[in-house]
């Protein structure tokens, strides 16, 4: 099988220093595949690679068989869901109007439009009626993270990105959160690359763990097997799990 | 007297319309396209702000030996008040648009907006009470600016400045000066008031 995104001895450097090197790793349909790694280790532009928000300096990155560099930018972008830690809905659109958005640019017709976004929003646990008309300065934090997964999943695209979606919430709407990530998954099995720092959120999301370190994929592993591997940045990340403070 | 100033307002409002419709014209689509270029982004504001600081009667006299927009009369006058009012917009134009949230501009390009879609469905809606409070300041300055309009023979409110200056006559000047101030007063609060209603970002 195809794998949906490959990325093949990928580099990426900015003004002089190398983010990303000599990267390569294959994303297979349905799996969830977290990145984990900490602040500048490369993990969200590895990802925005992938919608051709940034172009590999060295190496190629294939979406669906097919080269980034060969994709029409718009089209590629249309095919896949994008959901970023400050969200970043449209503040003068409603949520209708923001979840509706690539449907309508796609050319749906207005009744069809409508009816997605009800089942979007139900789909993401909001109540159409209370919140379709309401603008995203009336949401709190987690609901605005709700319309924009309902708004990356909107076009029904086989493939999402999420760049620490879910960093911004407290603990308890964090959870919620990440339940509702699970939910969909089961619900709609589509493929998905998600960046974290938080070593907890990607055992429990991931179906596999790549951990970044310096721009190289160091370690790449099912939670299960990553909870015994020991060494290097693995290690650190696992600690943080462990540690319980030093005894008084 | 009465009969006289509401001829020269209404020449007033005509020489100031017609120099903000052009300015607009002009400064809208320019101030769009050097949004996403720096270097030609300093060159624009960097001129149009040159334009500014040209003292106005100076710009009026500079005008009238020119071929083309030169000589004597309205033509002149507009040219002259169309350079005055480009940098206001130009410059909130640029700064409505660079202001938008940069989460919202990366969502919608991640989205697979096309730049045309961005810039009608996001930038400008997002920018509009930037935009348009950069109209209200030209229009305001275009209102004053106008009276000297009157010296190079472009007419206006001006006129009656001119000449109860040259008779020393403040009932002249007033019947100038008042029906401009008030007409900048109008103009600045029906703009602000639509600048208001406009949805805050």
């Amino acid at each position: 099988m195809i794998p949906i995104v490959s990325f093949r001895n990928v580099s990426y450097s900015a003004g002089g220093r190398a983010i990303l090197r000599d990267f390569s790793l294959e994303i297979q349909a349905g799996e969830t595949l977290v990145l984990l790694g900490r602040s500048g280790s490369g993990k969200t532009t590895a990802l925005k690679m992938v919608n051709a928000l940034l172009r590999p300096s060295g190496g190629e990155v294939w979406v669906e068989g097919k080269r980034t560099a060969e994709w029409d930018p718009i089209r590629l972008r249309r095919r896949i869901g994008y959901v970023i830690q400050d969200v970043g809905l449209f503040p003068h659109f409603t949520v209708a109007e923001n979840v509706g958005l690539v449907p309508k640019i796609e050319g749906w017709e207005p009744e069809r439009v409508q009816s997605r976004v009800e089942d979007l929003l139900r789909q993401v646990g909001l109540d159409p009626g209370q919140f379709a008309a309401r603008y995203p300065r009336q949401l709190s934090g987690g609901q605005r993270q709700r319309v924009g997964v309902a708004r990356a999943l909107a076009a029904d695209p086989p493939l999402l990105l999420f760049d620490e979606p879910f960093g911004a919430l407290d603990p308890v709407t964090r959870l919620e959160a990440q339940r509702l990530f699970l939910q969909l998954r089961r619900q709609l099995g589509k493929s998905a690359i998600f960046v974290t720092h938080d070593v907890r959120e990607a055992l429990l999301l991931a179906t596999r763990v790549g951990v970044l370190k310096d721009g190289r994929l160091e370690t790449l592993a099912e939670p299960d097997r990553l909870l015994e591997a020991r060494g290097g940045e693995v290690e650190a990340f696992l600690g943080c799990l462990e540690w319980k403070g030093e005894p008084a | 007297m009465m009969r006289e100033i509401l001829d020269l307002s209404l020449e007033h409002l005509g020489l100031v319309g017609m120099s903000l419709a052009i300015a607009i014209a002009i400064a809208l689509p320019a101030g769009i396209a050097v949004t996403r270029r720096p270097g030609p982004r300093r060159w624009a504001l960097g001129l149009a702000g040159v334009m500014q600081t040209v003292p106005s009667l100076a710009l009026f006299g500079f005008l009238i030996p020119l071929p083309l927009v030169g000589g004597i009369g309205k033509q002149t006058a507009v040219v002259a008040l169309v350079l005055y009012a480009l940098l206001p917009i130009v410059r909130n134009t640029v700064t409505g648009i660079l202001g938008v949230d940069p989460a919202v501009r990366e969502s919608a390009i991640a989205m697979g907006m096309t730049p045309r879609q961005m810039l009608r469905q996001v930038e400008l809606p997002l920018a509009a009470r930037t935009i348009l409070a950069g109209v209200r300041i030209a229009t305001v300055t275009t209102i004053g600016t106008a009276t000297i309009a009157a010296a190079i023979g472009g007419g206006g409110l001006g006129v009656f400045i001119f000449r109860g200056v040259a008779s020393v006559d403040t009932t002249q000047i007033l019947a100038g000066a008042v029906p401009a101030a008030a007409i900048a007063l109008l103009a600045d609060g029906g703009l602000g008031w639509i600048e208001r209603r406009l949805s805050p970002a």
